[in-house]
């Protein structure tokens, strides 16, 4: 990985699960961000994935997404609720797997609005798997600050435990 | 029921702060497994009158899935 990445921080999540996760305070210091995620939710809403969202300074960003959910062609759709990855395996995929999320933001302190690019890809030992390839934006004058995953479908179900997110600063020399 | 538990890691501290959410956000997710649920039923909806929309159209030519398929290949 190139000498311009620093890793700003990373979350592990303990036995329990957790609702959300979240980054704050993220320090304006580096040009752009990029967020690795390892995730898995610990309920299923019928599929094997599990539709999750991501909110800059708890503000939902509207999206454009191309998903394919493993057989069939895929589709694109726009995202005017806050309904975006389904790089997450649910429940009902096969146990123990995650799956992986991958979050860009340049010019993250801008004080244009910002744009975002996502992909996403659940794991399982089937056929049907979610993913997806996401173009976000950030309507906002304001640097992003704080970024925060949490799970859609279910005022109840949790990232599970061992879900890891890690959040990267670069700059651009 | 518990109330959930969100973390979050302050970046400049370093803290990890794991926290009950708030009312706010409790209501947020409420809304949205409402807004899951009402989309999902949305989408069953269409693939069922889609797939008897289907089966109608083979009848009506008289072929099978799989010729219909040859046709479009």
């Amino acid at each position: 990985m190139a000498n311009t990445y620093t890793l700003i921080a990373s979350v592990t999540v303990g036995s329990g699960g957790v609702a959300s996760i979240g980054f704050t305070s993220i320090p304006a210091t580096y040009t752009d961000l990029q967020l690795f995620a390892s995730l898995r939710a610990d309920g299923t809403f019928g599929n094997a994935w599990y539709d999750s969202y991501v909110t800059f300074n708890s503000a939902n960003l509207s999206w454009r997404d191309i998903i394919g959910l493993g057989s069939g062609t895929p589709s694109s759709r726009n995202d005017t609720t806050n309904f975006v990855t389904l790089g997450v395996p649910s429940s009902g995929a096969t146990a123990s797997t995650f799956g992986n999320v991958a979050l860009y933001v340049p010019n993250y302190t801008s004080s244009s609005n910002k744009s975002a690019s996502m992909d996403g890809v659940s794991e399982n030992n089937a056929t049907a798997a979610g993913m997806g390839l996401h173009a976000g934006l950030y309507s906002s004058s304001s640097a992003v600050s704080s970024i925060t995953i949490t799970p859609y479908n279910s005022p109840t179900v949790k990232f599970a435990q061992y879900s890891t997110a890690y959040l990267y600063g670069i700059k651009n020399s | 029921m518990t109330t959930p538990i969100a973390i979050e890691v302050n970046c400049a501290t370093g803290e990890v702060i794991e926290r009950p959410l708030t009312a706010a956000e409790i209501t947020q997710r409420e809304a949205d497994a409402t807004a899951a649920a009402a989309r999902k039923a949305e989408e069953d909806a269409k693939a069922a009158s889609d797939a008897v929309a289907k089966d109608a159209l083979l009848t009506k030519l008289g072929i099978t899935a799989d010729e219909a398929k040859l046709l479009l290949s």
